[in-house]
């Protein structure tokens, strides 16, 4: 078995709908979240996109992944982080991401945190291992 | 070192399978041991038995098979991706096994440096 608590980071960085990147590295947090590692999750570059609220994958006639995306915290994936570039370059507002999730007392909603570049390298750099989408 | 190999590309597009071999290679000649080569998305590809390229070009599927028989890696296909690509213990090559992602998470884990090679 795993050594529990290592730091482990699962990157996504490709745009949603077009390719199973996305989907798939939610399968690989949900994983992550079962052998107990400290893992962070960033969503970078076209990944950002994952996070525009609204998106209906009906019409394509594919499963999607919004639900999963709105329980991460209830799969106890709390650290979910977006490139504040990332999201600025593609004209989405910091306050419109979606909710990962809900506070279990409050009720109130959990959105990833936005950080800048350089504390993502920072965080990058701390990382064991790094799975990239 | 410890090093655990991610492949997500198929063999023969794509170099993905070619360099993450010549990698292993390498690094195994340096005195590094590979644990484990993880096959994900079009990366099951590499693992097909059916595979039969013309008699002047490399044998990915079997290169890789004599490496780890060689050198004990664990050749790891994801049973997900395998499946959605019709990738089946009937057509696996010996000496690769279907697993699930857990493999690779315990690749990254267990192994110094989890190498990726593809998109």
């Amino acid at each position: 078995m795993a050594q529990k608590g290592k730091k482990v980071m699962v990157t996504v960085r490709k745009p949603p709908h077009g390719s199973i990147y996305v989907q798939e590295s939610i399968e690989v947090m949900f994983i992550f979240a079962t052998y107990e590692m400290d893992l962070s999750v960033v969503f970078l570059d076209d990944g950002v996109l994952a996070l525009h609220p609204g998106q209906d994958t009906k019409e394509l006639g594919i499963k999607g992944f919004m639900a999963s995306l709105g329980a991460l915290v209830d799969w106890e994936v709390t650290n979910v982080y977006a490139d504040r570039q990332s999201l600025k370059d593609r004209g989405i507002a910091e306050d419109a991401i979606i909710a990962i999730g809900k506070d279990d007392d409050s009720g109130a909603p959990i959105h990833p945190r936005v950080l800048d570049a350089a504390e993502i390298a920072a965080m990058m750099a701390a990382q064991h291992s790094i799975v990239s989408f | 070192m410890k090093f655990g190999i991610l492949i997500n590309e198929g063999p023969y597009t794509h170099q993905a399978s070619d360099t993450a071999y010549l990698f292993a290679k390498a690094a195994i000649e340096k005195g590094h041991k590979i644990h484990r080569v993880f096959f994900y998305h079009d990366g099951v590809y590499n693992s097909s038995r059916l595979t039969e390229p013309p008699q002047d070009d490399r044998h990915i599927v079997n290169r890789w098979q004599k490496l780890a028989k060689d050198h004990h890696i664990d050749l790891v296909v994801c049973v997900a991706a395998a499946l959605r690509r019709g990738i089946k213990e009937e057509n696996l090559q010996e000496g690769f096994r279907i697993s699930g992602l857990g493999q690779l998470i315990e690749s990254g884990i267990q192994s110094d440096r989890l190498v990726t090679f593809g998109d």
